[in-house]
C-alpha cells in the first residue's frame, strides 16, 4: 500500500479525518469542500455501498485530474439510482450508453480526446459487477489487450441487484440470491471455479490493477490516485456491500467490508505490470463467520441446521487468499 | 420552452429529490457522559480538558480544569485517581494517564504564572470558611469566583490542612500546594490564619450571611493496648504535623506503625526519610483488604518498609513488642491464633484512622452529629440554617478529592441559598461503555509511565518520588483519549453518509445533519469511534 498510517494520532487514527492533522494528511472525503461527484438526492436505498464507493473513488479521481475527468457508466444500479430522468446526481461529464459496452464507450471517449489532443482530460469507465465480470467482460478484455487510456473502475456488490438480486459471475460460493436458492443439498451459489477479475486484469500485464473497500477510505482514494498517475489501461475493484442484496442492516456496510478484508474473503492489494506490488496486512484477523452471520444470504449455512462443511470450505478460501497475498504480518492481531 | 427533439422536460439536479422523506429514524449529535468524568469526585470534566489540551491549547484547557477544580497540580500528585480505573481505554490497551496529564496541566500553569482573574461582579454576599483545608479551600475558591466575599479562618499556621499537615513533601511538594492556594488568595480570598473559631454562631452574628464548616478529621484513633510505662507510642497524625512544623519528632532507630491505611504508609515512609533504620508497618487483615492505595503500598515496599500482614499488637514494652499473628475467618475477618512473634521497636506510631474532632467548634454543640460525623442535607447544609459543612468532618470519603468535590457542591449550594434560589444539578446517567465504542478508530498506543525516582535514593530525603511528564509526552498521552461521547471531529459521519447529508460546520464548531436528505441509514452512527450520535425515532 502506497499510504502509511500516522501512529503518532492516537484518537482516530483511522478515521477520515482529524483535526489535529494538517489538511493534506486528511482524507479528501475530509474536505468541507470536496467535489461531491454523486451528489445528493440520488435514489440509492438506505446505506448503499456502491453510492460511497463512486463517489469517494471519483472525489479522488477529480481531485487527481483537477477535475478534467469524463466517466462512462454501464447499466446499473449505479446508472439507474443516479439518474432517473429528467434528474441527474453527477456533478461531472457523464455519458451512459450500453449494458455491456462501457469499456469500448469509454475507449472511444479515449481515442476522441486524444485525436483533438486533449491530453489533459481523463477518461474512467465504471460498472457494477454484472456489467463488469459478465455482460461487460469481452469489451474489457479488450480494452486491457489494447491498453487504452481509461481507469475502468468495477464496483462490486456480488449479483445483479438493480434487477432483483440475481446471481453474477461474481456472486460467491453458498450465497442465496434469487436465482441461487438457499434450497437442496448445496444452497445457495455453487463452488465454482469463481471469476476473479482483478487476477484476469493482472494476467493482461495493464500498467495497474487495484482492489479496496468501502472499508478503507484512505487506501481506496490513494489507489485512485496512484491509478491516475499512469497512462493506459488500468482496473480497480472496489467491494461495495448492498445491505439490500446481503440482507444486511444498512448501518452495517462499513463493518461488513472491513469484516470481508479482516477475514481475508476479500484481499485488499494492488498490482503493476501483472505483479502484486503491495498487500494490505489484516490488522485484526476474524474468521468467515463473523462477516457471513451479518447476512442473510449465508443464514442458511446457521439455520435450521448447521453447516460447518460449507462454513469451512469458505474458510479455506479465505485461508488461501491470505496466504496467497501475504496478508498477516507482525501487527496482526487474533480477535 | 423549446426542448430538442425527443427530449420533454428540462435536465435538472437529484438534489431536488428530498430523499429524507424515506427516513424512520435520524442521527442526532450528543453529549454523553465519559465514565472519567462520573467517576472523578471533584466532578471534572476530563474529557473535556484532554480534548482541549490534546492540540496544545495547555492554557485552554487549564482553565477549562479549573472551572471544576483548582489544584490540579496537587490534584496531579495526591489524588488516587479513580477516573483512570474506569477508563474506557483501559479494554483497549491501558487507560489514559490522565492524573499524570493533570499534573503536567497544574505545573505548566505554575510554570507560566497563569493566574484566575477576581470575580468581575461582587455579589455583596459575605461568607466564612472555617477550615484552610481542600474542602474549605475549594469551596472558598468556588464562592469567590462567584462575586462573594470569602474570609477563610484556620487554627494552623498555613493554608492547606491535611494537604499540608497529612501528606508528605516527597508526595507534594509544599512549593507546588503555595502555589495554588497563592492564587486563590489572588482572587482577594481573604485567609485568617492561626485563628481558632470557638463558636460558630458568632460568625453568622459578625455579618457573614452563610458559613461551610471543614475542620476536617484530625483526631487519631486510638486502640487499647498493654503497654509498660516506658513505651513509647505516638500517634500517625501528630508526627506527621511535627515533620511539616520542622521538629524532628524522635521516633528511634526502628519504628513500628500500626494500620494499613494511607497515613499509616506516609508515616512509615516518613520514618524512614528521617532516618529510621527499619520502619516496619502491621496490619491486622492482607494487603487486598488494606485502605491504602495499591501505589502507596508497593512505594513503600520498594522504599524497603517490612509490612507484617494479618497481625495485631499485644503488648508493648520498652524497645520491643508482641503481635499476634491472625488469620481470616470465612467472612474476611481477621481472627487471632494464638501465634506471638516479638519484634524490637524503639517507638510505635498509631495510624489507625482519623475522627472529628467536635471539641475544635467549642460552643457550636447544637449542631447535630451523628455516628463522629456531621450529617449534611442535599444541599450539604447543617441541622442550623445558614451553616454548611464538608470534607472528612461529614460521613463521606475521605480523600483530597472527594473534599474538593464536596467544597464544589457547597459552593454551588451556599451560592444558591444565598441568592433564594435552589440549585439545580444537570444529571446526565448516559455513561459510554466500552463496547458502545468503535475502537476501530484507534490505533494501538501504550500508556506512558511516569519516572520515579529509585527507591534506594528517595528513601533518604523528601524529595519528590514520581516525577512529571514533559510537554512531548502529556500531548501523547491526552492523544491516548478516546473522547467517550464527545464528537472529537474526526469527520468519519461526515465522510461516511452515502446522501452526503452531514454538514461540516468547521472546526470546534462540530456538525450537522441534513435531514432534506437523510435517509436514516445510520452509518454514522455505527462508525462514529466515540459514540457520539445516536439513532432517535423520527416523528
Amino acid at each position: 500500500m502506497s499510504t502509511t498510517p500516522i501512529k503518532f494520532y492516537q484518537v482516530g487514527s483511522f478515521a477520515i479525518g482529524n483535526r489535529l492533522l494538517p489538511a493534506q494528511d486528511r482524507a479528501i472525503q475530509s474536505d468541507p469542500n470536496r467535489t461531491n461527484a454523486l451528489t445528493s438526492g440520488h435514489r440509492a436505498c438506505q446505506g448503499c455501498g456502491e453510492a460511497l464507493g463512486a463517489r469517494y473513488a471519483l472525489d479522488a479521481a477529480m481531485r487527481a485530474t483537477n477535475e478534467k475527468i469524463i466517466v462512462v457508466n454501464a447499466t446499473g444500479c449505479l446508472e439507474v439510482f443516479s439518474t432517473p430522468y429528467p434528474e441527474s446526481s453527477w456533478r461531472l461529464a457523464w455519458l451512459h450508453s450500453l449494458f455491456g459496452n462501457a469499456p469500448a464507450v469509454a475507449t472511444g471517449v479515449a481515442a476522441a480526446l486524444k485525436a483533438q489532443a486533449k491530453n489533459d482530460i481523463r477518461v474512467i469507465g465504471q460498472g457494477g459487477d454484472g456489467a463488469t465480470v459478465d455482460i461487460g467482460f469481452g469489451a474489457l478484455s479488450g480494452m486491457f489487450e489494447r491498453n487504452d487510456d481509461v481507469l475502468y473502475i468495477c464496483y462490486d456488490n456480488e449479483a445483479y441487484m438493480n434487477t432483483g438480486v440475481q446471481r453474477s459471475g461474481a456472486t460467491p460460493p453458498a450465497a442465496r440470491t434469487a436465482t441461487t436458492q438457499a434450497v437442496g443439498t448445496n444452497p445457495g451459489n455453487l463452488f465454482g471455479q469463481g471469476k476473479n477479475l482483478p487476477r484476469i486484469a493482472m494476467a493482461h500485464e495493464i500498467p495497474y490493477v487495484a482492489t479496496a473497500t468501502v472499508a478503507d477510505l484512505r487506501d481506496l482514494e490513494a489507489k485512485v490516485t496512484r491509478a491516475m498517475s499512469f497512462r493506459g489501461a488500468r482496473y480497480i475493484h472496489v467491494l461495495v456491500p448492498c445491505p439490500l442484496g446481503w440482507g444486511s442492516e444498512s448501518c452495517d456496510t462499513i463493518k461488513i467490508a472491513r469484516l470481508a478484508t479482516q477475514s481475508g474473503l476479500f484481499p485488499v492489494f494492488e498490482a503493476e505490470s501483472g505483479e502484486v506490488t503491495s498487500s494490505t496486512s489484516i490488522r485484526k484477523i476474524v474468521s468467515v463467520e463473523e462477516y457471513l452471520k451479518l447476512q442473510t444470504r449465508y443464514a442458511h449455512l446457521f439455520s435450521p441446521t448447521r453447516r460447518d462443511d460449507v462454513i469451512d470450505h469458505l474458510q479455506a478460501i479465505a485461508d488461501k487468499n491470505i496466504a496467497r497475498y501475504n496478508l498477516i504480518s507482525e501487527g496482526s492481531a487474533h480477535l | 420552452m423549446e426542448y430538442p427533439f425527443a427530449i420533454t422536460l428540462s435536465a435538472n439536479s437529484s438534489l431536488a429529490n428530498h430523499t429524507g422523506s424515506w427516513r424512520v429514524e435520524k442521527p442526532e449529535y450528543v453529549h454523553r457522559m465519559p465514565p472519567c468524568n462520573n467517576a472523578c469526585p471533584a466532578g471534572e470534566n476530563i474529557q473535556n480538558w484532554l480534548y482541549i489540551a490534546e492540540d496544545g491549547s495547555y492554557e485552554a484547557a487549564w482553565r477549562a480544569l479549573i472551572i471544576d477544580n483548582p489544584f490540579p497540580a496537587i490534584m496531579g500528585r495526591v489524588c488516587y485517581h479513580p477516573c483512570e480505573s474506569v477508563c474506557n481505554r483501559a479494554e483497549l490497551d491501558e487507560a489514559v494517564g490522565i492524573n499524570s496529564i493533570e499534573r503536567f496541566l497544574g505545573d505548566h500553569a505554575i510554570e507560566k504564572g497563569w493566574t484566575i482573574p477576581a470575580p468581575r461582579v461582587e455579589s455583596g454576599f459575605k461568607v466564612l470558611v472555617i477550615g484552610a483545608g481542600p474542602a474549605g479551600l475549594s469551596t472558598a475558591y468556588h464562592l469567590r469566583s462567584m462575586g462573594h466575599s470569602v474570609r477563610v479562618r484556620d487554627a494552623t499556621p498555613a493554608p492547606g490542612g491535611m494537604m499540608r499537615y497529612g501528606i508528605p513533601k516527597y508526595r507534594l511538594p509544599r512549593e507546588v500546594l503555595d502555589a495554588e492556594i497563592n492564587r486563590i488568595k489572588e482572587m482577594g480570598v481573604v485567609f485568617e490564619m492561626n485563628t481558632r473559631v470557638d463558636d460558630v454562631h458568632d460568625a453568622l452574628d459578625e455579618g457573614y450571611s452563610a458559613v461551610f464548616l471543614a475542620i476536617g478529621a484530625q483526631l487519631s484513633k486510638r486502640a487499647y493496648i498493654p503497654a509498660s510505662e516506658s513505651a513509647r507510642i505516638l500517634d500517625a497524625i501528630k508526627v506527621l504535623h511535627e515533620v511539616e512544623d520542622g521538629s524532628q519528632p524522635l521516633l528511634g532507630r526502628k519504628v513500628v506503625v500500626y494500620g494499613g491505611g494511607n497515613t499509616a504508609m506516609d508515616v512509615a515512609r516518613t520514618a524512614k526519610r528521617l532516618g529510621a533504620e527499619e520502619a516496619i508497618i502491621v496490619y491486622r487483615r492482607t494487603r487486598d483488604k488494606a485502605p491504602a492505595n495499591d501505589q502507596e503500598i508497593t512505594e513503600a515496599i520498594e522504599e524497603g518498609i517490612l509490612v507484617k500482614w494479618l497481625s495485631t499488637v499485644k503488648h508493648v514494652d520498652e524497645k520491643k513488642l508482641h503481635i499476634e499473628k491472625m488469620e481470616l475467618d470465612e467472612n474476611g475477618f481477621p481472627q487471632p491464633t494464638g501465634e506471638f512473634e516479638t519484634l524490637e521497636a524503639d517507638s510505635l506510631i498509631l495510624a489507625l484512622g482519623q475522627e472529628v474532632d467536635f471539641s475544635l467548634l467549642g460552643n457550636s454543640a447544637d449542631l447535630d452529629t451523628k455516628d463522629g460525623v456531621m450529617p449534611v442535607d442535599a444541599t450539604m447544609m447543617t441541622s442550623h440554617p445558614g451553616i454548611f459543612a464538608g470534607g472528612d468532618m461529614i460521613p463521606a470519603e475521605r480523600t483530597v478529592t472527594t473534599s474538593i468535590g464536596a467544597g464544589k457542591k457547597a459552593a454551588r449550594n451556599i451560592d444558591a441559598w444565598l441568592r433564594k434560589k435552589a440549585y439545580e444539578k444537570i444529571e446526565n446517567n448516559d455513561i459510554v461503555t466500552f463496547d458502545q465504542l468503535n475502537t476501530w478508530y484507534y490505533t494501538d498506543a501504550p500508556h506512558i509511565v511516569r519516572e520515579r525516582l529509585e527507591a534506594s535514593r528517595r528513601a533518604k530525603d523528601f524529595s519528590e518520588v514520581v516525577k512529571g511528564l514533559n510537554e512531548s509526552n502529556a500531548l501523547y498521552e491526552a492523544r491516548r483519549c478516546l473522547s467517550c461521547g464527545n464528537c472529537f471531529e474526526c469527520d468519519n459521519c461526515f465522510g461516511v453518509c452515502p446522501e452526503n447529508a452531514i454538514i461540516k460546520l468547521g472546526p470546534g464548531k462540530g456538525f450537522e445533519i441534513n435531514l432534506d436528505y437523510c435517509k436514516g441509514c445510520g452509518i454514522c452512527v455505527a462508525e462514529c469511534p466515540s459514540s457520539s450520535i445516536i439513532m432517535v425515532p423520527d416523528k
